[in-house]
């Protein structure tokens, strides 16, 4: 059960001559919660991006679940398990909260073709599960920024992955909004779902990761126990300047 | 198929003049669509209003065509102020830039090609000036200034351009409003209003632009049509917002078009600018999600 | 089989509309009708790509006249029955979609409408260099007097051939707004990165909705030939096309198909009453202003005033799923 369940190596990619991911080399396991943490700039999202599909990596490989990702489509990925939040919400604007969720339960819970479930059900167990019960049929756009949080993540456990990709999904939260997705990621977690939260509160990060990532300038520089990386004297100079 | 040396260096030459006229009608097209992320498809349209108001500066008035449109390029100014200020009240600050924003500048492109009509009627017209109709000769290659004065009209036009943008502020800040309209905020400068000049700017090209197609070749108003694929086409290939990029690629389609006109017959060059798009947005590297 | 049920109702409204039209007792009727049929096949069908996914077709005349000339060339090489015909002309046009959109769909919408818009202009300049169908000069084709099996005026075949289209193609917009694949759609028209991020495979998506848009535009043209006789470049590649098929969604409102419906039967029986006492170029123009009008203060469009674009999506879906 515990087996590796995603391991990326050498992956690069170079936008015209700045290289963003310059060879990185990662493996979390099966029911792992990993922090990924680094400057502005640092190669973070483009990490993301290279890992749900969204960009194209130029050398190195992903594998996840025993299988190459190289070349699949983003949509192929979701339906593999790996699902992602966005850093900002991008929520569908005119479908209301209901039919935003869904969209990945038609297209990648049904697809995956191992029968049914009842749409309305799974709905209203996911709005109850981030807190947004009884919100199904509102549009969006009358949501608060943390409700949006929610809504993102909610839409990402829809497809009920294996990996979930949190990018920033805290970022300018409050004190108790951030505990409550945070009380929220380790609930999905004890439910044996893997976690790899990209976060700039550090507070947030210590608190969740079993272990911790850094990235600088398209390199990973340190991997290892949250408590030890950030002792780290190359992570103080990335983060404290020389 | 006929083939020379002789047609194949004539059909080379006349290729770099039409396509330094190419970059004439192309520069707004990259300034709107390739800096302001605006898809101005009316631009052509806007070309031919231009066409016709050098038409009526030259016949009426007997003014130079290309004068004229100098003359005549604030009132076009003006009315891309005006247009953009519609379009950044109506969809930019509503983020619906997409399905009814390209309506809305199809809607101008069809409004300014009918009224045109309705006023000159579907006849051609034609401009008169002296550079219309001699050459100049270096030993075997001709020189017909009638393509030779647009395509230095445009190159001018182009140049004085580059220069604004690179060495004044407001250019700067033009240039920067490209990059990131957020960090323009932070030097202090309202990126609306830097949009809304570089959006009129793009609008007072298509007067000259619209001057030195009349010079060109004769002028009816559903001719911009024409001229849609190739703009975007040059502009897409150019690099979207890069002035040399978008001289370059003018001259190849020019060159391209030319060869074409001379070896199959002129009835195919609109397919030639239509391939050229074709090919600029199958080699685009940026894939789906870039621009 | 839930969309049985309203294909009746709708089969139910064409033959109350030919009825109608036959008690008139008018040539005439026939006449304009099948122009504003006509409409309605090419907005409800451009709105499948246009106001489902969000990607703009500006090529609408091109699609439509290539369905034209399909006819006029069938017509020349093998004469088939005009229902056949038309189904051959919407298997052209349905490539030609797929082509474009194989091309041009993985890049950023504007892409690809111009592309469109200049894919009409190089369509026009093929059939002008194509001497076969008519080249610049034209085609003419001879007009039946009546329908070879139902034994009725050619024109009012042509209606019937017309008003069965509009059925068809309404309740292919109507399944598709309640299926899986117009939620998908819908997606892809807000935000297609989130889209793909949800499962939804937006390429094949994007490309069936050309296709079947590209199909109904060129089956809504392959009777052209007949109804006009005399076909050439500039009149069926008209501009018009495309400004009314936009105009009619766009006006109408675009999330749902009596949108398209409502704009078109309304804009197009106006212009068939206005042509009698306005000029063509001015009844063009008051279109245009009106698209513009609607675009910049009513961007919901008719349906939208009456609430009908959102409860017209929710509402029955929601009762299908709890039935599951």
């Amino acid at each position: 059960m515990s087996g590796t369940l995603l391991e990326v190596t050498g992956l690069a990619k170079r936008f015209g001559g700045f290289v963003a991911l310059d060879g990185i080399d990662l493996a979390v396991g099966a029911g792992e919660r990993v922090g990924l943490i680094g400057p502005n700039g640092s190669g973070k999202s483009t990490f993301v991006n290279c890992l749900s599909g969204t960009l194209r990596n130029e050398a190195g490989q992903v594998r996840f679940d025993g299988r190459p990702l190289d070349g699949l489509a983003a949509h192929r990925r979701t339906r593999l398990g790996l699902a992602r939040s966005f850093q900002l919400p991008r929520p569908f604007l005119s479908l209301t909260v209901g039919e935003n969720l869904r969209i990945p339960i038609e297209y990648v819970v049904h697809a995956r073709g191992r029968g049914r479930i009842d749409v309305e059900s799974r709905c209203a167990e996911l709005l109850e599960m981030v807190g947004l019960a009884g919100r199904t049929d509102e549009l969006p756009a009358g949501l608060t920024q943390v409700e949006m949080r929610k809504l993102e993540l909610a839409r990402a456990m829809a497809a009920e992955p294996k990996l979930l990709i949190a990018d920033e999904a805290m970022a300018g939260l409050s004190h108790q909004e951030v505990d409550d997705i945070l009380a929220l990621l380790l609930q999905l977690n004890d439910r044996g779902v893997t976690i790899i939260m990209i976060e700039h509160i550090m507070r947030a990060v210590m608190h969740f990761s079993q272990r911790l990532v850094v990235l600088v300038a398209g390199r990973k520089i340190a991997d290892g126990l949250p408590d030890e990386v950030i002792r780290n004297p190359e992570v103080e100079r990335a983060y404290l300047g020389e | 198929m006929y083939f020379s040396f002789s047609l194949l260096g004539d059909a080379i030459v006349s290729g770099l003049l039409l396509g330094g006229f190419y970059a004439g009608v192309t520069i707004g097209v990259s300034i709107s669509f390739g800096m302001l992320d605006i898809v101005n498809i009316a631009h052509p349209a806007f070309i031919i209003l231009g066409s016709y108001c050098a038409y009526v500066a030259n016949s009426v008035f007997g003014v130079d065509p290309i004068v004229a449109s100098l003359m005549l390029s604030p009132l076009f100014y003006l009315l891309g102020a005006g247009i953009y200020q519609v379009y950044h009240v109506s969809f930019e600050r509503r983020g619906d830039g997409g399905l009814r924003g390209l309506a809305f500048f199809f809607g101008l492109l069809f409004i300014t090609e009918v009224l045109l009509v309705l006023v000159f009627g579907v006849d051609y017209r034609l401009v008169r000036a002296v550079y219309i109709g001699p050459s100049l000769h270096f030993g075997a290659i001709e020189l017909p200034l009638r393509l030779l004065v647009p395509c230095l009209a445009s190159l001018a036009m182009i140049g004085g351009l580059q220069l604004f943008l690179s060495r004044t502020f407001l250019g700067r800040a033009i240039l920067a409003v490209a990059q990131d309209a957020g960090a323009l905020r932070l030097m202090a400068a309202d990126p609306v209003r830097i949009k809304r000049i570089a959006f009129a700017l793009s609008i007072a090209t298509a007067s000259v632009g619209g001057a030195i197609l009349i010079v060109i070749q004769p002028v009816e108003p559903s001719l911009g049509r024409e001229y849609i694929g190739r703009v975007f086409a040059i502009a897409v290939l150019g690099g979207l917002g890069s002035f040399g990029g978008t001289v370059v690629a003018a001259m190849v389609l020019g060159i391209m078009e030319s060869l074409t006109a001379t070896f199959y017959g002129p009835s195919w060059s609109p397919a030639v600018a239509f391939g050229f798009l074709l090919l600029a947005l199958a080699v685009k590297p940026a894939g789906m999600f870039g621009r | 089989m839930r969309g049985f049920p309203f294909f009746l109702v709708c089969l139910a409204v064409a033959a109350a509309v030919f009825l109608a039209a036959r008690l008139t007792n008018n040539g005439y009727v026939f006449f304009a009708g099948y122009v504003v049929l006509q409409y309605v096949v090419m907005a409800v069908g451009w709105n499948i790509l246009g106001g489902y996914t969000g990607y703009v077709n500006f090529g609408t005349a091109g699609f439509f006249a290539l369905g034209a000339y399909c006819t006029v060339a069938l017509e020349k090489l093998v004469p088939l029955p005009l229902p056949v015909v038309m189904l051959a002309g919407g298997v052209v046009s349905g490539a030609l979609g797929l082509g474009m959109g194989y091309l041009t769909l993985r890049l950023r919408g504007a892409f690809f409408s111009i592309a469109t818009l200049a894919m009409a202009v190089v369509a026009q300049t093929f059939m002008v260099n194509w001497p076969f169908v008519g080249g610049s000069a034209g085609a003419f084709v001879i007009r039946p007097e009546t329908a070879e099996y139902f034994g009725i005026d050619y024109i009012r075949y042509l209606f019937l051939l017309m008003l069965g289209l509009c059925v068809i193609v309404i309740a292919v917009a109507r399944l598709i707004e309640r299926s899986r694949l117009g939620d998908g759609f819908a997606a892809i028209r807000d935000d297609e990165l989130a889209a793909e991020a949800s499962g939804v495979p937006t390429l094949r998506l994007k490309l069936f909705a050309t296709a079947l848009s590209g199909m109904f535009l060129g089956m809504a043209g392959a009777p052209l030939p007949f109804y006009v006789t005399y076909l050439d470049p500039p009149s069926a590649f008209s501009l018009a096309y495309a400004v009314n098929t936009i105009a009619m969604p766009l006006i109408g409102g675009t999330a749902s198909w009596p949108g398209p419906l409502i704009g078109a039967v309304l804009i197009a029986t106006l212009q068939q009453v206005a042509t009698v006492t306005i000029s063509s170029a001015v009844n063009l123009l008051i279109v245009g202003l009106v698209l513009v009008g609607f675009v910049i203060a009513a961007p919901r469009g008719i349906i939208g005033w009456f609430g009908l674009d959102r409860r017209a999506r929710a509402h029955p879906r929601r009762l299908a799923v709890g039935r599951t």
